[in-house]
């Protein structure tokens, strides 16, 4: 338990959808409803009514000094995690510990007012992060050296230039010295040599043992500061576990949503000029196995018109989109349906494959008779994670770097 | 280490480091005032930033905080006092009316400035944490050092018109007292009221206007007649200015019975502001 920073216990957060609408509306239309109304504001789930869960259900633990990076699509329950963590907003259900003084960074520079110095907006703005005055006054020169605005110390935030008033504001936020800090795509604004600075600066926080959970769109910066990843979706974890593996599932499902819904136009018959769709069941978008597990896919064709004599094809790519390996079970002469239907089911027993741990992209091909009729590029997601498939005792480290599929072979070594 | 669990996000103090523990709104109360203590230097800096702001790039300066009510006692003195004649207690007229207008004024700004205080942090608000509370709180104190400025004045006018206090002028504290805690308890309702429906910010301008009127600003309470004073010491504000006129001019005899009610309503909407406020403030960052 002592080494527990923050713990995550079923976050669960509601919104609901009219609240925007809803607080427009006039303090008549409410003092209508009843008075109660102005007291029933208090964020429980209210059955009836419109609602979305920006967060579901979020349950983790992070460690004293871990850096744990939280990456997500936008609308993927990020800010509202980190938003409950550093306490702006409350989670409808769950809760959250937190061991620690916490410093929150969801954004540069808020609170800072135009009129005043830069002076006057380091003290203010280091007491609204929660720093002491003396604490401010101690970091005071180490803030400005960092920011590089000794010569404009005295001169009204207004007129600094929007760099100026970046360094400054991140010189605050990255001097507090809290033994939680969570930040929100701070890496995200400024120029090249600001947000590398920045990136140092954060380097060097995650290397002093602090604790830091980091929000980011900057794929390149949670790989290098985070030992841990986060993946967000809908609300939910979809995986958390190293950057590495995190990444290539975050971009694999980004390719999935860049080719859209399985459908497709591609045809090569003249005869069948409309669209064909490829029916997944439930869940099974996206498959996850440990090296060496038997692979099987099983998703349902719908043709425009009667079709006969089906066969399918499998084609799974790694995230460059070089194919890995294909499959079909045209060239393999499996038995085919001459009736014709509409609606076909293939199933695919791939057994064990040895593909080596990584995230890849299966293509599904259909043909009728020797001429492919459709195509369904990045229809499923395969995430293949490590295992000891050797019985060398325990993950290689790296062997993913060996190449796509991994394959122990028979071995004859003896003095000649 | 054990986790200490204390209510609603309450921060506690065990052996090792502080543990927070998060939770959806539940209770009533919630007042944190160990956290409320330390962020105090935090209300130091919204006063002295509030202070420090408000008459940057102005020619006058600090000298509106005199001109105001100066310019409004002048005004009232004309037209309430030499054209309508309205009894004064027997006050020199413009001590009479200077003297309501510091509260009065005092409070009329604070009063503004802490109901737009939530919404104007918006972007603040849904980006740190800090106790929210202190944004009314900021905007109350802020404003006291207008009105000890226009004390100043006020002295120089009793010297002038020969008007001594005497020994109540030692209850000013008290009065004062009574004053901030009237615009931070209407403060408190209206400030998140506002944040949630931007019609208070409409409304507060004409209701304090409303208000004037039915305060002792340009006329004594003693023109009440007796049988609605019962209702007319239902205003918090009643009783302040009738005790800062005596308590600055030594002159008139206050009703205690109406200084107590005034005491006992502010009491109630503070206890009331303080817990409706404290509600509002969990899904603040939310609604905002």
């Amino acid at each position: 338990m002592g080494d527990i920073a923050i713990r995550a216990l079923g976050l669960s957060k509601q919104y609901r959808i009219g609240a925007r609408e809803r607080r427009q509306t006039t303090l008549r239309d409410q003092l209508a409803h009843g008075a109660v109304g102005l007291f029933r504001r208090n964020g429980r789930p209210v059955a009836g009514e419109d609602t979305i869960w920006a967060l579901k259900d979020v349950s983790f633990d992070v460690t004293r000094g871990e850096v744990v990076g939280v990456i997500g699509r936008n609308g993927a329950g990020k800010s509202t995690l980190l938003k409950i963590l550093s306490r702006i907003t409350r989670p409808t259900t769950g809760q959250a510990e937190i061991h620690g003084r916490v410093g929150s960074l969801l954004e540069v520079g808020t609170g800072f007012h135009p009129e005043l110095t830069g002076r006057e907006n380091i003290y203010l703005n280091g007491a609204l992060l929660g720093m002491k005055k003396a604490e401010i006054g101690r970091k005071f020169d180490e803030i400005v050296a960092f920011a590089e605005v000794e010569k404009f110390i005295d001169t009204p935030v207004k007129r600094y230039s929007s760099g100026m008033y970046l360094r400054l504001a991140f010189g605050v936020a990255a001097h507090l010295e809290p033994e939680i800090l969570i930040v929100d795509e701070v890496l995200a604004v400024g120029d090249m040599p600001f947000q590398r600075k920045c990136f140092g600066k954060m380097a060097e926080i995650s290397t002093e043992g602090r604790t830091v959970l980091l929000v980011s769109h900057n794929l390149g910066a949670v790989g290098s500061l985070c030992a841990r990843c986060v993946l967000l979706e809908a609300g939910q974890i979809a995986l958390d576990a190293d950057p590495e593996s995190v990444m290539a599932d975050y971009m694999a499902r980004h390719e999935m949503a860049l080719s859209g819904p399985p459908r497709t136009r591609v045809t090569g018959d003249p005869d069948l000029g409309a669209e064909f769709v490829l029916h997944l069941k439930k869940d099974a978008g996206e498959v996850g196995v440990s090296c060496g597990d038997p692979v099987r896919l099983e998703f349902d064709i719908e043709a425009p018109r009667p079709l006969a004599e089906v066969t399918a094809g499998i084609v799974l790519r790694n995230l460059m989109g070089e194919p890995v390996v294909g499959m079909s079970s045209r060239v393999q002469n499996m038995p085919r349906v001459s009736s014709p239907s509409r609606f076909w089911r293939v199933s695919c027993d791939m057994g064990s494959l040895p593909l080596n741990a990584g995230t890849y992209l299966a293509g599904v091909y259909v043909g009728k008779g020797d001429r492919e009729v459709a195509r369904f590029s990045n229809a499923i997601l395969i995430r293949v994670v490590e295992k000891d498939v050797f019985g060398w005792g325990s993950v290689l480290p790296g062997l993913r770097s060996w190449g796509p599929i991994y394959w122990a072979p028979r071995w004859d070594i003896e003095p000649k | 280490m054990e986790a200490v669990r204390a209510p609603g996000g309450a921060v506690v103090d065990s052996a090792a480091a502080p543990v927070t523990v998060i939770r959806p709104a539940e209770g009533w109360l919630g007042v944190n005032q160990r956290e409320l203590w330390s962020y105090r230097e935090l209300l130091y800096f919204l006063v002295w930033r509030d202070i420090k702001v408000r008459y940057k790039q102005t020619v006058i300066g600090v000298g509106w905080a005199i001109i105001q009510p100066f310019f409004t006692m002048v005004v009232f003195t004309l037209f309430f006092g030499l054209l309508a004649r309205v009894p004064s207690d027997g006050l020199p007229y413009p001590v009479f009316y200077y003297a309501a207008l510091l509260p009065w004024m005092y409070f009329a700004n604070a009063l503004t400035n802490a109901t737009n205080t939530v919404v104007e942090h918006r972007w603040v608000i849904t980006k740190i944490y800090f106790p929210r509370v202190l944004l009314p709180m900021a905007a109350v104190v802020s404003g006291l050092l207008d009105l000890g400025i226009a004390l100043t004045l006020l002295g120089g006018m009793l010297l002038f018109y020969g008007v001594a206090p005497g020994w109540p002028i030692l209850l000013l504290p008290v009065f004062l007292l009574l004053a901030v805690a009237t615009a931070l308890g209407v403060g408190l309702w209206l400030s998140p009221l506002n944040a949630l429906y931007r019609d208070v910010r409409y409304a507060v301008p004409f209701l304090v206007q409303l208000w004037m009127f039915a305060s002792p600003v340009a006329y004594p309470s003693s023109l009440v007649p007796e049988r609605w004073r019962g209702l007319y010491a239902l205003n918090p504000m009643a009783g302040v200015i009738e005790g800062f006129r005596w308590t600055l001019s030594g002159r008139g005899s206050p009703d205690f019975g109406v200084m107590m009610m005034s005491a006992a309503i502010v009491l109630a909407l503070l206890l009331g502001g303080i817990v409706y406020f404290n509600r509002v403030e969990r899904t603040l960052a939310d609604v905002i």
